[in-house]
């Protein structure tokens, strides 16, 4: 049997921490002894231009190394690219779109040309700004995601912040730790 | 005909693993024209000696005894330097 | 897994991460470098170890990869262990200086970190840059991901300073697909692996043995056949200090590393051969057309010099159809390079399997399962019929 694997693609653009939050949500599920593969595609990058990153989650060895081209779950960190970039393009069907927005689901579902059921939304700037005092999605996009993917916890998510950031400061393990529950909290589908 | 090691044989690399081993290389038989310095003229400034690239001239109390007649090449820079014009290139026919 | 005798401790580490993780634990006594991408961020991993005061390695930046390569070889005919990294670019501004270092058998290690070597420019991943160097002299080991980056140049280290061999190793991975991308890695207690690579035992030593001796002085046709000759020996005597190192690991990590690897191969009528990450790839669709009942599997080949024809004929001899994926062109050959390679491998078997060559990923161009189920499809259709199309075609090209 093929391994299987849950194939994550995030959507962003340069500077927003696309790449960082593919490769920390993978790190945080080796916290919870998974599998896992976390990179991004490397073009000439500038701040603001699109920006694709990768994860891969299983419960056994990865041995795929190429783009994910139909994922499971789609990210998106920055609802400006939903009228510019394919982010939907080869979506697995029934996969899931998570989106950086204050607008409704079933509204952006519509725009996606996907089943409302699929969307789901989370004011990743505002938590941030609330949080974190900055306009950073990549945090409170992950504890959104923890909450649609259902993998990875909280608490693995917390240990790798703790691992990465604390030799920085605690503040800025607390405030990312904040961002994650808050959106973890607040992230929905549409109303049904 | 000296006989050549095979590659079992020679230094790893290419190595020379004997310093000054250039002293076994007789480069005399080069030689069409050797020095010959005339006593008289020469006031022992040394300049040849300086100049010579074979270290082939001979020096003992500061003096010149003679040419190493064994590695001179006859390149002729001792003959061309020399202020007093005290060595002569002649033909080597006897080496 | 087999039982090891020191505690594996799990790492999340790119491929960059990996090699300056293995840097730092052998703790060189020179590294020379000069920054190329996708090689970049593993030496300034290893830069910071320095700064850190982690390694106290003599760290020379330099202007360029052949000053880099320069600056290694000098600080190895002096004695010390040295390591180096570099890609495609750099690592052609390196090229005269790589044949030096192998002829002067000096066990230099070198992390590849596999760029397609211009033109056009480009910084993404395919074999161009290593595999237009597999006559250099240098052992060449290609891993498929960031664990084969780290136990490979380890293993490296112990096979190229073997004085039955004394030739220099480069560990080759993926620019970007390995070098960048974060997977668990196992690695060894630094003790272990100090223990493992052991102290250095330079053959010469220009600044450490007491009695002065030349090092590089011209070589004509009277002994430069015989230095030759002598080098080609250092070469085939590298498989079995190949073998020796990693059994030796194998006891440390449970990991097993021979020059080729195969999967689900022993009975069946195609097999792929691929390196680097793509093996791990074919893995994956090798399992897919296995549940389709396909008769498929795959060779990886992990040592490229010296090329394991041994093993190579061993693992292929009794299939129907191989099928050869290279990323990298070999212009006006017939075919690619491990195609030619492989192919004249296979010559002496009796019943030899057909061959066919694709040509893939170039420029990183990406090359997922749908390909590579394509190239067996065309394998299994060869098997079937017993007839070639087409020796050398290309994966992916529009």
């Amino acid at each position: 049997m093929p391994v299987k694997i849950l194939e994550i693609r995030w959507h962003g653009r340069g500077g927003q921490g696309v790449k960082t939050a593919a490769m920390l949500f993978a790190e945080a599920a080796i916290e919870g002894g998974k599998h896992v593969q976390g990179f991004s595609d490397y073009g000439p990058e500038r701040s603001g231009a699109p920006i694709q990153g990768f994860t891969r989650l299983s419960d056994n060895p990865i041995h795929l190394h190429n783009f994910i081209t139909d994922p499971d779950v789609v990210v998106v960190l920055d609802p400006t690219l939903l009228g510019t970039v394919g982010v939907t393009e080869g979506l697995k069907k029934g996969g899931k779109v998570l989106v950086n927005s204050s607008h409704d689901p079933a509204e952006l579902a519509a725009k996606l040309g996907v089943d409302k059921g699929q969307v789901f939304v989370v004011d990743a700037k505002k938590i941030s700004l609330e949080t974190m005092g900055r306009d950073m999605p990549n945090s409170p996009m992950m504890g959104a995601l923890v909450k649609v993917v259902g993998l990875v916890e909280l608490p693995w998510i917390n240990q790798t912040f703790e691992k990465k950031f604390s030799a920085k400061s605690e503040k800025v393990v607390a405030d990312n730790v904040a961002a994650v529950k808050r959106a973890y909290d607040e992230v929905h589908g549409a109303a049904s | 005909m000296e006989k050549k090691k095979g590659w079992k044989d020679v230094p790893l690399g290419g190595l020379i693993m004997e310093a000054g081993n250039a002293d076994e290389y007789e480069t005399g038989s080069w030689r069409t024209f050797k020095p010959v310095l005339d006593q008289e003229a020469c006031n022992n400034c040394l300049i040849c000696w300086i100049f010579c690239p074979d270290t082939s001239v001979l020096i003992e109390d500061e003096k010149i005894v003679g040419f190493d007649y064994v590695h001179c090449k006859g390149c002729g820079i001792c003959a061309a330097e020399c202020p007093k014009k005290a060595i002569e290139m002649v033909l080597d026919e006897e080496k | 897994m087999a039982k090891t005798s020191v505690p594996q401790i799990k790492m999340p580490l790119t491929g960059n991460d990996a090699g300056a993780y293995a840097m730092k634990q052998v703790n060189p006594d020179v590294v020379a470098a000069y920054p190329i991408t996708p090689q970049t961020e593993l030496m300034q991993e290893f830069a910071q170890y320095v700064h850190d005061g982690d390694v106290d390695t003599a760290f020379i930046t330099v202007e360029s990869e052949h000053s880099a390569m320069s600056a290694c070889i000098g600080a190895a005919a002096a004695g010390a262990r040295t390591m180096t990294a570099t890609s495609a670019n750099g690592f052609a501004l390196m090229w005269e200086v790589l044949y030096i270092a192998a002829s002067l058998r000096l066990p230099i290690t070198m992390a590849v970190v596999n760029r397609a070597l211009s033109g056009p420019i480009n910084i993404h991943c395919d074999h161009s840059d290593s595999m237009g160097a597999r006559d250099a002299g240098w052992i060449q080991m290609y891993a498929e991901n960031p664990q084969e980056a780290y136990d490979l140049w380890l293993i490296g280290i112990k096979a190229a300073e073997n004085h039955d061999v004394l030739l220099p190793a480069m560990i080759m991975y993926d620019g970007f697909i390995i070098s960048h991308t974060m997977e668990v890695v196992e690695t060894l207690p630094d003790d272990a692996v100090k223990d493992y690579v052991g102290p250095y035992k330079p053959a010469y030593a220009m600044l450490l043995d007491e009695k002065p001796f030349t090092v590089g002085p011209l070589d004509f046709h009277d002994y430069y056949f015989e230095h030759k000759r002598q080098e080609i020996e250092g070469m085939e005597r590298a498989p079995a200090a190949l073998a020796a190192a990693a059994a030796e690991y194998e006891k440390l990590s449970g990991r097993h590393y021979g020059p080729v690897e195969t999967y689900r191969a022993d009975d069946a009528d195609v097999i792929m051969v691929a390196l680097g990450s793509t093996a791990g790839t074919a893995r994956y669709v090798v399992d897919v057309l296995r549940d389709q009942g396909k008769s498929v599997g795959l060779m990886k080949l992990r040592t490229f010099r010296p090329f394991p024809h041994g093993e190579v004929t061993d693992a292929l001899g009794k299939t129907k159809c191989v099928v050869v994926c290279d990323r990298v062109a070999s212009f006006g050959a017939f075919g690619s390079p491990t195609f030619m390679e492989l192919r004249s491998a296979l010559y002496e078997v009796a019943e030899r399997p057909l061959v066919i060559n694709y040509i893939y990923g170039l420029g990183g161009r990406d090359t997922g399962p749908d390909l590579l189920e394509q190239a067996f499809e065309e394998g299994l259709r060869v098997a079937r019929t017993g007839e070639i199309e087409q020796h050398v075609s290309y994966l992916g090209v529009r």
